[in-house]
């Protein structure tokens, strides 16, 4: 062996042993999180769960439905079709993106008032269906799709109706399932806006339910936490699942969370 | 329909069509809540009933109002040590992460593991490590016999705590786009440079950070925005106490608008934000444009 690749060896090695840390350092607090949790079986036996049902309701997957659809209509017109104005709006929808939701509460919180929503879960999930995020994965992913074949099925006679359904549905199978999950997801993780729409402590979404949780228990954390862990491991694991989409999404659009 | 889809107005047509859904929502919860925003910016009301048109008066307000003022330099400090600690934090993670190492897909996965936490329960499992009674890092601190900090009674600590927690949700991100930047650049530039003798500091200085300019600009600019925006973090770990040393501008507009329900001065709170961030989104879509025309 010479001494070159000795060396390269051993960097490797060395790298890898700090990335081993930084990894440590990351993980720590998940880990802890499921020690304290899973030290508190008790209260998960005692019928808390309670909370849980409630966050994923038909409510839920309605707006998830309608929301997945509404992107990829977008996301076609946006990607496939020439028109006025179309430049305009993909900058006004791409603005929404960054827009905290501070900045619409007080009125957002009316308008659901004056709509006959408030206090229902369609005050809650309605008004994060209306993100442009999905909107602007689907349009990279209709993108994506070869030309010919849209050249294609315009040839075969298909209006642009034909084209979305015959071409684009079939082809963004697996672009529907990661917005769909994505959708209920962050319903899921929601906090700033279910924090003003929900008065009712049997509507609370688990972010919500675990302050609330926080506020009982106070410092001893075994209760929020076991939670905490049932807030974090669904998307957890569709994170890892869909770490490909989900990162191309992230990168492409600068958004987090 | 498919005849008319060949010409150009058919196509506008048949776009907008497609838009409908996405125009309808956006529109709904989006725009008209901004023009509503700032109609009720111009009132004083508790958010029942009719409120009273008051001009331009919530506007003067901030400028003598010492708790927007706390709320604002807290804001600028948070971003102004959270974005260059993340933007190094993340090209040192993404140094790492594009050499060769064992296990590498895993490790990264670890690193982008946090975005997939919620807000909250990232706060929680942050009180979990800083409470400063029960937390981890005190008691570690007492173990080896150091000081311990004072991570919610204290101003200094309860802020270093929503930074420390804040970056272990963000870095990832950060690591991401370095990552992408890094595998995009061409290994020749850096290869020439070895052979003129450069050493490995003098690359990264000279060809690598340079070479990530666009890479750099973009994080500069979104963590700048999402600085602005930390509110699950601050809301939980800290509540923005004590005595407002974590008080940020989003969680004072939230706390005036809701808890004090003085919702005109809210609503200007809120429009303020507006600006601040389509300023930022602004220059940063200026840039963009300018680069996809090169």
């Amino acid at each position: 062996v010479t001494g070159r690749t000795s060396t390269a060896r051993l960097g490797y090695w060395a790298r890898g042993l700090a990335a081993l840390a930084v990894a440590a350092l990351f993980l720590f607090p998940l880990y802890w999180m499921v020690v304290v949790a899973l030290s508190s079986r008790r209260d998960l036996l005692a019928g808390r769960v309670g909370l849980v049902p409630d966050t994923l309701t038909t409510e839920n997957f309605t707006v998830a439905v309608l929301t997945v659809a509404a992107n990829l209509m977008a996301g076609y017109a946006f990607a496939h079709l020439r028109f006025r104005g179309s430049g305009v709006l993909f900058l006004l929808a791409l603005g929404t993106l960054v827009l905290p939701v501070q900045v619409i509460m007080v009125a957002l919180f009316r308008l659901t008032t004056e709509l006959g929503l408030y206090g229902s879960y369609w005050a809650v999930i309605l008004p994060t269906s209306a993100s442009a995020f999905g909107m602007f994965l689907a349009r990279q992913y209709v993108l994506g799709i070869p030309r010919e074949l849209f050249e294609a099925a315009r040839l075969d006679g298909c209006g642009h109706a034909g084209v979305f359904w015959r071409i684009v549905l079939p082809l963004s199978k697996p672009l529907v399932a990661v917005l769909f999950f994505m959708s209920l997801l962050g319903s899921w993780n929601d906090f700033a806006w279910p924090l003003i729409a929900l008065k009712d402590n049997q509507l609370f979404t688990l972010p919500i339910g675990l302050l609330y949780l926080q506020g009982q228990y106070g410092p001893d954390y075994t209760g929020t936490m076991a939670f905490a862990l049932l807030n974090v491991t669904p998307m957890v694991l569709a994170f890892l699942g869909f770490q490909r989409y989900f990162v191309q999404g992230f990168v492409r659009s600068g958004i987090n969370g | 329909m498919s005849a008319a889809s060949a010409t150009p107005r058919g196509e506008t047509r048949a776009a907008y069509a497609f838009l409908s859904p996405t125009l309808l929502l956006l529109g709904l919860f989006v725009f008209v809540p901004v023009a509503w925003g700032f109609f009720i910016s111009l009132q004083r009301t508790d958010g029942f009933g009719d409120g009273t048109f008051v001009g331009l008066d919530n506007y003067t307000r901030l400028l003598g109002d010492g708790r927007f003022w706390r709320a604002t330099a807290n804001t600028v400090l948070f971003t102004a040590i959270v974005t260059p600690l993340s933007l190094v934090l993340g090209l040192a993670a993404a140094l790492l992460m594009n050499s060769a190492l064992p296990a590498r897909p895993v490790f990264r996965a670890v690193l982008i593991l946090p975005m997939a936490v919620s807000g909250v329960a990232t706060a929680l499992v942050g009180l979990l490590i800083f409470d400063e009674n029960t937390g981890v890092v005190d008691a570690l601190l007492r173990a080896l016999h150091l000081p311990t900090v004072d991570w919610q009674s204290g101003g200094v600590g309860a802020f270093a705590s929503v930074v420390l927690v804040t970056l272990w949700w963000r870095v990832g991100f950060n690591m991401l786009i370095y990552l992408t930047g890094l595998q995009s650049l061409d290994p020749r530039l850096t290869e020439t440079a070895m052979l003129d003798g450069a050493g490995w500091w003098q690359r990264l200085r000279h060809v690598t950070v340079p070479l990530l300019g666009p890479s750099t600009f973009f994080l500069l600019i979104m963590n700048v925005i999402f600085s602005f925006q930390v509110f699950d973090i601050v809301f939980v770990l800290t509540g923005g106490g004590p005595q407002d040393a974590t008080s940020v501008l989003v969680t004072y507009a939230y706390e005036t608008a809701f808890t004090r329900r003085d919702q005109g001065y809210g609503a200007a709170l809120g429009m303020l934000l507006l600006l601040v961030t389509l300023a930022f989104t602004a220059v940063q879509w200026r840039t963009n444009r300018g680069r996809d025309a090169q």
